[in-house]
Order: C-alpha cells, then sequence, then structure tokens
C-alpha cells in the first residue's frame, strides 16, 4: 500500500498487524484456515484450554440476541496435553503466531497449565483467561474478585517469569475494572485482554424456560461493543503504558478502529467470525486502508488516539 | 468476499474430522426463488459449490449484511446441485420460513445476492455395490434424498423413499425428484395426504428387503428409525438437524453425544464430524445432557 507501519507489539512479542482472532471463536485454527492464511493475521488466540478433556455443556449452547449471541460451550476442549501433541504445532507448522488461552479451576491449574506452555515451541503470548463466565459457581470467576485476579496472576508468573508474554483476560461484569487491571498488571501481567463476555440470559416464550442448558451464558457481538469502548478506554486512560488486546463485537474495520482509539494495541475478532469466516483478514484489511486514509504514519500513532489533549 | 479454495486441501492432511476440504465462500445470485408448499425452493448461483457438492452436504447462509444484527449463519441442507446448467454451476436449496432469519433468505428475490459458506459437513456413504435402499425424509427433511436416491440408482440400487409431515402442504416431493426413486410412500399425522400417521409408522417395526437406511429429519424420527434399524439389523445413516451458529465448526455449539470407533461418547460437532451419523452411534435420549462417562464429562 505505501509505508505504513501496521506492526504491533505485547510487552516483548511483536506481531506485523494488530488483528488476532479472540479465544473460544476461532477453535484451534484448522477450521479458518480453510478461508485464508493464519499468518496472515497478527495472531492465532486458542480456545481456553484446561489440564484435562473436557466435555463442555449440555446443549442447546446458544441463543441468537439482538445484535448478539448468547453462549454457554463450557469449555469443551481436548485438555492441554493433547494440545500440545496436535494443535499447537500444526499451527506453528502452518506459520501462526499463537496466543495460547489457559483457563483452569484452581490456582494450581493455572500454574501448571503455564509451565506447559512456557517450555513449548511456537508461543507468542499466554492468555490468562480468568474470566470465563460459565463456570459453576460464580464466586469462582477470578476476574471478579481483586484477591482471587491477583493469586492467579502471581501463581502463572511464577511459572512462566519472562520466558513470554502473560496477557490477563478481563471480564466487564464488575463495579470497577480498572482496579482489577491495576491489580492484575501489578501482579506480573504484561498485558491485558478486554472484554470477555457479559453474563446474559434468555428466556423462551413459548417453553416458558431459559433457553440455554446452563440458563445463563456469555453474551457477545456488536451488542456489547459500547462496554468493551468503554472499558478499553478507561483502563488505557489509568494506565496509558500497558499494552491491551481489545475485543467486543468487531465486525467491520471500523470498529476496530474505535477501539483502537479507546486505547487497544490489537483487536481480537470474535463473533464476527461466525458471521463470516473470512471476517479477521478482511477487517485488518479495512483497519488497514482506514488507518492509512486518516494520514496515520503507523498504527501505533492511533493506538489511545480519542484520549489526546486529556489530563 | 473473500475467496481462498485450495489452502484446506493441504492444511487438513493428518487432521482427522477436519472441516470439508472443498469449502468455499462466495457472494452467490438468486437466480429463482419459488413457493413450494409451506417451503421456498430457492436456486442459487454457486459454480465452486455445485461442483463439488456430495449428497449430504450442507450449505451456511448469513443473513443480511455485516450491519445485520441477526448474526448467525443458517445453514441448509442442499437439494440438488447442477454443475452445468444454462446460468452456470447452480445450487438449489429448500428453506421453511419459520424465524425470523429463515423468513429474510425466503424473501430474497432474483439478482439478490446471498454470501454462502460450502460445501460443508460430510456425505452419506454409498456402499459400492447395488443395495436395496430405503430413503426415509422429515418435513423438508426429504430435500437431500432426492440427490441420493439419484446417486444410488446411478449404482443399481432399488431405491425406495417415505416422506412424513404434520400436513400435506409440508410434504416436500417434487415430481422430478420422484423419478430418481423406485417407490414413494406419503404419511401425514393429520391425514391430508398418504396415509395418516407418522411415517416411520409405515414400516411397523419391520424393514423386509431392506439393506440400508439413509435419513433426514427431526431427532425422534430419527431415533425411531435407528431402533427399527436395530431390531432387524439394518444400518441406518441419520442426517441430524441440530441447531448451528456458525457451520464451519468454530462454535461447538452443535455437539451431541456419539459413540466413536473406540467405543468412547464424546460431544462431536455435527458440522463437522456430521450432520451425517451411523444412528446405531448417537446417544439419542442423550441428547440436551452430556451422557453419564462422556470423555471430559465432569467429575
Amino acid at each position: 500500500m505505501n509505508n505504513f507501519d501496521f506492526a504491533t507489539s505485547l510487552a516483548h512479542a511483536k506481531f506485523p498487524n494488530p488483528i488476532f482472532t479472540a479465544s473460544g471463536c476461532a477453535a484451534n485454527g484448522r477450521e479458518l484456515s480453510a478461508f485464508f492464511r493464519l499468518s496472515d493475521i497478527g495472531a492465532m488466540v486458542t480456545k481456553s484450554v484446561m489440564s484435562q478433556p473436557r466435555s463442555g455443556r449440555a446443549t442447546p449452547r446458544m441463543a441468537e440476541t439482538p445484535s448478539g449471541m448468547l453462549n454457554a460451550i463450557g469449555l469443551q476442549g481436548p485438555g492441554i496435553d493433547t494440545f500440545l501433541k496436535e494443535d499447537l504445532p500444526w499451527l506453528d507448522a502452518n506459520g501462526a503466531r499463537t496466543v495460547v488461552s489457559i483457563a483452569g479451576e484452581s490456582v494450581e491449574e493455572f500454574a501448571s497449565l503455564a509451565r506447559k506452555v512456557r517450555s513449548a515451541q511456537g508461543v507468542s503470548a499466554i492468555e490468562v483467561n480468568i474470566s470465563c463466565p460459565n463456570v459453576e459457581n460464580r464466586g469462582l470467576v477470578f476476574a471478579c474478585d481483586r484477591n482471587s485476579a491477583r493469586e492467579v496472576i502471581e501463581a502463572v508468573k511464577r511459572s512462566v517469569g519472562n520466558t513470554v508474554p502473560i496477557i490477563a483476560k478481563l471480564s466487564p461484569d464488575v463495579t470497577d475494572i480498572v482496579s482489577i487491571a491495576e491489580e492484575v498488571m501489578n501482579a506480573g501481567a504484561d498485558g491485558l485482554a478486554m472484554i470477555n463476555t457479559l453474563l446474559g440470559m434468555v428466556i423462551n416464550t413459548e417453553t416458558m424456560r431459559p433457553t440455554l442448558a446452563n440458563k445463563t451464558g456469555g453474551l457477545s457481538g456488536p451488542a456489547i461493543r459500547p462496554v468493551a469502548v468503554r472499558a478499553i478506554y478507561q483502563v488505557h486512560r489509568a494506565m496509558p503504558d500497558v499494552p491491551i488486546v481489545g475485543m467486543g463485537g468487531v465486525i467491520t474495520g471500523n470498529d476496530a478502529f474505535e477501539l483502537v482509539l479507546a486505547g487497544a494495541s490489537a483487536i481480537s475478532v470474535g463473533t464476527a467470525s461466525f458471521h463470516d469466516p473470512s471476517a479477521a483478514l478482511r477487517i485488518k484489511g479495512e483497519l488497514e486502508s482506514l488507518l492509512v486514509a486518516r494520514g496515520f504514519k503507523s498504527f501505533t500513532e492511533a493506538v489511545g488516539f480519542a484520549h489526546r489533549g486529556e489530563l | 468476499m473473500v475467496k481462498v479454495r485450495g489452502l484446506a486441501n493441504v492444511n487438513a492432511m493428518g487432521a482427522s474430522g477436519g472441516i470439508n476440504p472443498e469449502v468455499s465462500q462466495s457472494q452467490c445470485e438468486v437466480i429463482s426463488n419459488k413457493r413450494v408448499g409451506a417451503y421456498h425452493h430457492i436456486t442459487l448461483a454457486a459454480p465452486t459449490i455445485a461442483e463439488h457438492a456430495r449428497p449430504g452436504n450442507f450449505v451456511a447462509i448469513s443473513v443480511g449484511d455485516m450491519r445485520s444484527s441477526m448474526l448467525l449463519r443458517r445453514s441448509f441442507a442442499i437439494y440438488q446441485t447442477v454443475p452445468r446448467g444454462p446460468f452456470g454451476g447452480t445450487l438449489e436449496i429448500i428453506v421453511a420460513p419459520h424465524g425470523p432469519g429463515s423468513t429474510w433468505i425466503t424473501q430474497r428475490e432474483p439478482h439478490e445476492k446471498l454470501d454462502v459458506v460450502g460445501p460443508l459437513g460430510n456425505a452419506f456413504k454409498i456402499p459400492k455395490d447395488p443395495v436395496r435402499a430405503l430413503l426415509v425424509g422429515g418435513g423438508y427433511g426429504s430435500a437431500p434424498l432426492f440427490s441420493l436416491a439419484e446417486t444410488l440408482r446411478q449404482k443399481n440400487s432399488r431405491v425406495e423413499m417415505a416422506i412424513g409431515a404434520s400436513t400435506a402442504e409440508r410434504i416436500f416431493a417434487p415430481v422430478e425428484g420422484k423419478r430418481s426413486v423406485h417407490s414413494l410412500m406419503i404419511a401425514t399425522e393429520d391425514g391430508s395426504l398418504g396415509s395418516k400417521g407418522r411415517v416411520t409408522d409405515l414400516f411397523d417395526n419391520s424393514l423386509s428387503a431392506i439393506d440400508i437406511v439413509y435419513a433426514c429429519g427431526p431427532m425422534a424420527m430419527l431415533k425411531a428409525l435407528t431402533e427399527i434399524g436395530r431390531k432387524t439389523g439394518v444400518l441406518v445413516q441419520c442426517a441430524v438437524e441440530e441447531s448451528m451458529a456458525c457451520g464451519v465448526g468454530l462454535c461447538m455449539t452443535c455437539v451431541l453425544p456419539v459413540r466413536d470407533s473406540d467405543g468412547v461418547i464424546k460431544m462431536l460437532r455435527s458440522c463437522i464430524e456430521g450432520p451425517i451419523f451411523d444412528g446405531a452411534t448417537v446417544q439419542w435420549d442423550g441428547i440436551g445432557t452430556i451422557p453419564p462417562g462422556t470423555y471430559g464429562a465432569p467429575r
């Protein structure tokens, strides 16, 4: 196109462009690779993986909602050992830069997952998913409690040291997201991913019961984009040097631009991939054209641009 | 829209149960949209899909453009394809307008375009040698069975078909489709066409002179047929209708419990490992649950 510099970085991890997939919306890459080369986007963020294989929840797991969807998958997955043996090497062989998302039910599980991921080949960063809303006990959402959030991030940091950046994934379902963000950064996180889904519910008016087998689920899609913009804006304002992977209902390059202006250093494309499996690659092209048209010389110049002139 | 073909062929190597290697995404022009009873028969210009689709495959269609408030794709079994015709390759689907998304699709007019991903999913397994096949469709579940009948007849198989629905206008049995089968039985619950009752009542728990059953329709019908097949020792290939959000294996919403070749029950995606399953492997009573002993079940 020209000399526009589209590169971004999260702590010491470098990426040729800022468009990532979102955990849980891209499986582990094989399916999307039928639609575009995974190496063409900034990074592939894999589905949050746990220590053991996991069946996930009963169906129905999903309901369409206005400009969004509700899901309660329950972290169905192969378990970390199979993931590291089969999925990660495949991603590496296909040129993907991979952010491995991990999820645990205890501080120890997070620490042990992080240890295994640290020694694997082809990991650009670790996303620590402390905010999955689909857990049995809402008290277990680590990101909803400052102490729990800190304990997990400290344990993961002890496991990986400075070998690979740690990205803490935050929930918007808190009163003060800035205080949680500060807590995890002080605990050793290298960056933040936000926002995870919001807890919601749909009741089927035919059956007069909740639609999802799990009753509640995580709300995603354009319906939650203003919440993402607000959360990213608040956290960037408080900690302008902290890299943020922004996500929440990005469907177009212009939507991605909005999150960048709020302060995101990378953008994850989630639910949009269900609507259009080529979305991540399309959004990358749209965002680049838009930034060039607005006169930016590099992507990083635009990060947090909505804050200019603020005290 | 991006159209990348061939990548999956390379990338799927070594992967078991991967996405259909022939899948592509394209903007497909509506050639025609005709009302057939309670359904719409929509023909789309889709040369790449038409070239590669096999009986049992499906397509996933988006509703509206990227500003749509309905984000999830709607999946439809392929009724038939014509690889080379007056409009180039075409793809035909049968759509029931039962929600706002499917209703929007049935309102498309010729020259409008739809974003179509396909072919998706696995295909009906076709025996090498001639067989006596029974094809059973529930409602518009009969749609993918006519191209299957055509393929079976090319292998010199004998093809009987049975279609059931609540009422006559929900029986999809086009005249040209009827030519693909040796016999056609119809059952409606209100008796407005064919025998009164359910399609499974037609067999009275017996499948004499049948080597294989192919079925597409509601879960209750598939379960009943699987049971009849089990009693008589006949293989029943079932195309399931499970609710999908993406159709391409990303979202993990269309899973159902299926016993794999090692005897382990796994939550498999009907869009990738299906939609066609050997009925005997599906844990019909466990749908909507995580059956005890399922791989990775909570302990």
